[in-house]
């Protein structure tokens, strides 16, 4: 029993990460229908920004403000120097562009930072806390937190503004939106800060626990980018639940099965699903008013 | 862009001949893996060889003859190590090669030089390099089965005789795995629980659990390299496993306790290089001068700390510069035969004495058992 109670929690804790990173890719999504590879960057850029202002003397609070500040600045810049010139090219070249981005930002840090792995100290120790016999970092508690109030945020964010309404709308039909007045432009730029933000935010969280290094961010999108499938693209209850039971499916084949086959059992589930609805679990049904 | 470095250095170093009275030079070439993955191993390796070749030139150079250094950034792919490996030998005609930052791209490269009977010393672990034994193949790295006897050495005194094993699933860690089950037996050692993680995993508490569970574990083995061991090590402290945990030389760095953090680190046993513990060493030590001076020059030159990785590119040079010495003359052939007469070299890694059998040519006593104490190193004898 304290077994099983120990898988899940680990299995919850990577969870969060997925979902913290799918619930990235999930905006730029829905203001673009662009999938951003360069989603696991951000997190890593989060980490590294922390790390480096950090070691120069900045207290951890300033720094991770720091960090989540840069990194938008770096989302903006991404998609006016990138994404907006290459407008109304299809969709895949845009996927492509952002591909292309993550190559290029992984080697900008190399040569700005370095190539080590780095760390910066949990926010509040590293005594674990026991939970019917299992155990959790409070770090845990504290990515498990941030992966709930960036769900809650987002679903407000969408649901409750006009400012999120009008991303749904730009993705929807970005001409029908510029008519009724939406400015799409500032649309896409919002989404990119904000994406990029909640990127690092995830950096910022979970480097104590994962440790961060230039090259973090290819595993962490493909592991996002796969929640956010089963979840379903562009849903963030989907990009939560999708990157929780990731997290559960991954620590259970280790836990019970064989650690050999944890990324594949996790990727068959995936198929799985994805056979039997395209869409994810919580995925919109394309639908086309005439 | 690395290449239009490498060129413009060259015309420039060829410059500085032209005005300087006629003297031949000597072309030691390298590819390395200065970026791409391996970086965090090229990058020291690059950076000691430049160090110690203008080292060597300032002070004369060898038999009086200047090293003319051409390093390649293979950025870790074999199939552009084999390029540059071709280029080496056919456009830059040299008379020796360093590299294979990598398993990978040494294995690569090695039948180039081979066919062209170019002597070729890499700088990787496995043991696949020098066994069988290739007439113009050497490498400076102990091996991972060397590793492993080290580490059951250590265990079989402590009286531990059923152990789990934790391996990361990239090509050191599965190697070493390998490596280890081939000789565990020999010690009279069991491993009976047996898990890996993936090099990029965040999480290894549901393996550990595992382990922790298993009746009559006594130790636990972690073979890896990069994030994954630090992690382990601070997830082993989370579950309060309380066993002897011991790593792998893959790990023997400064930043592995700090990754770790000292907490989760203390009691830690892994083999390790003499570089590592250069203050720790008795006065009386033979490798003492030599890695003191080394671990010096470096940190003075680049302001970062030593590592295993770059002392593995120190100790090819010097076995280099002592066969041509040896030689008296800058011949491949001459070389070659020198290398393999090479006997009680004192390089970082360890006193290297080769053999025809025996291109590698260090002991077990290369390896020095090291324990995590209070957030430092200490000798374990």
């Amino acid at each position: 029993m304290p077994e099983l109670m120990q898988f899940i929690l680990s299995g919850v804790t990577v969870g969060a990460v997925y979902a913290l990173v799918a619930l990235g890719f999930t905006i730029i999504y829905n203001a673009s229908d662009v999938v951003n590879f360069a989603q696991g960057e951000f997190v890593m850029l989060g980490g590294m920004f922390t790390v480096f202002s950090f070691e120069a003397g900045i207290p951890l609070p300033l720094a991770a403000a720091i960090a989540i500040l840069a990194t938008a600045a770096i989302g903006v810049a991404l998609n006016k120097l990138a994404i907006e010139p290459a407008r109304g090219a299809p969709v895949v070249s845009l996927i492509i562009i952002t591909i292309g981005a993550s190559i290029l930002i992984r080697g900008l840090t190399q040569i700005a930072f370095d190539k080590q792995l780095h760390r910066f100290p949990a926010f509040s120790g590293d005594t674990p806390i026991q939970i019917m016999g299992a155990t959790v970092l409070p770090q845990s508690v504290w990515v498990i937190a941030g992966a709930l109030a960036v769900f809650v945020g987002l679903w407000l964010f969408f649901t409750r503004t006009l400012t999120g309404r009008a991303v749904l709308a730009t993705a929807n039909n970005r001409i029908a939106a510029q008519l009724v007045g939406i400015n799409t432009r500032y649309v896409m730029t919002l989404s990119f800060a904000l994406s990029a933000a909640i990127g690092a935010l995830a950096g910022v969280l979970v480097t104590p626990i994962t440790l961060t290094g230039y090259d973090i961010g290819i595993a962490l999108a493909l592991k996002g980018f796969a929640a956010a499938m089963l979840g379903g693209m562009g849903n963030p209850k989907g990009a939560l639940v999708g990157g929780l039971l990731l997290g559960v499916i991954e620590a259970l084949t280790a836990g019970y099965l064989s650690s050999q086959y944890k990324d594949a059992a996790a990727f068959v589930i995936i198929l799985a699903v994805l056979f039997a609805m395209p869409q994810g679990l919580f995925g919109r049904q394309a639908t086309d008013r005439v | 862009m690395r290449l239009h470095t490498t060129t413009a250095l060259t015309t420039l170093a060829l410059g500085f001949n032209l005005a300087a009275p006629a003297m031949a030079d000597i072309r030691i070439g390298a590819t390395l893996s200065e970026t791409g993955p391996a970086a965090f191993l090229g990058d020291p390796e690059a950076k000691t060889l430049k160090l110690l070749v203008d080292e060597i030139n300032a002070a004369g150079g060898v038999n009086g003859e200047k090293i003319e250094l051409i390093v390649y950034d293979d950025g870790g792919d074999p199939n552009k190590a084999r390029t540059f490996a071709t280029r080496l030998v056919e456009d830059d005609e040299v008379v020796a090669v360093i590299g294979g930052t990598t398993t990978g791209t040494s294995m690569a490269v090695l039948q180039v030089f081979e066919d062209a009977e170019i002597p070729f010393i890499s700088l990787a672990g496995a043991i696949e390099i020098i066994d069988p034994v290739r007439p113009f193949t050497f490498k400076t790295p102990h091996t991972d089965r060397m590793a492993c006897a080290k580490i059951f050495e250590d265990m079989k005194a402590r009286g531990l005789t059923k152990i789990g094993m934790i391996s990361g699933s990239d090509g050191f860690g599965a190697s070493m795995h390998k490596q280890c089950l081939q000789i565990v037996g020999d010690y009279g050692i069991e491993v009976i629980a047996d898990e890996t993680y993936g090099p990029s995993d965040a999480d290894m508490t549901p393996q550990l659990t595992n382990i922790k569970g298993r009746e009559g574990v006594q130790a636990v083995l972690n073979a890896g390299f990069g994030q994954g061991p630090a992690i382990v090590t601070r997830n082993y402290q989370q579950l309060a496993v309380g066993l002897p945990l011991y790593q792998s030389h893959g790990v023997a760095s400064d930043g592995f306790i700090e990754l770790a953090g000292a907490p989760a680190a203390e009691g830690i046993r892994l083999p390790g290089t003499a570089l590592l513990v250069a203050k720790l060493l008795p006065e009386n030590d033979p490798q003492r001068p030599v890695v003191t001076a080394y671990k010096a020059s470096y940190e003075a030159a680049t302001g970062k700390p030593v590592s295993t990785f770059g002392g593995y590119a120190h100790d090819a040079l010097r076995i280099l510069v002592d066969a041509i010495n040896r030689a008296g003359k800058a011949e491949p052939q001459a070389i070659r035969d020198a290398i393999e007469a090479t006997s009680g070299l004192v390089g970082t890694t360890g006193v290297v004495t080769m053999s025809e059998e025996d291109h590698l040519g260090l002991d077990l006593s290369a390896f020095r058992m090291l324990e995590i104490k209070d957030g430092g190193w200490k000798l374990v004898e």
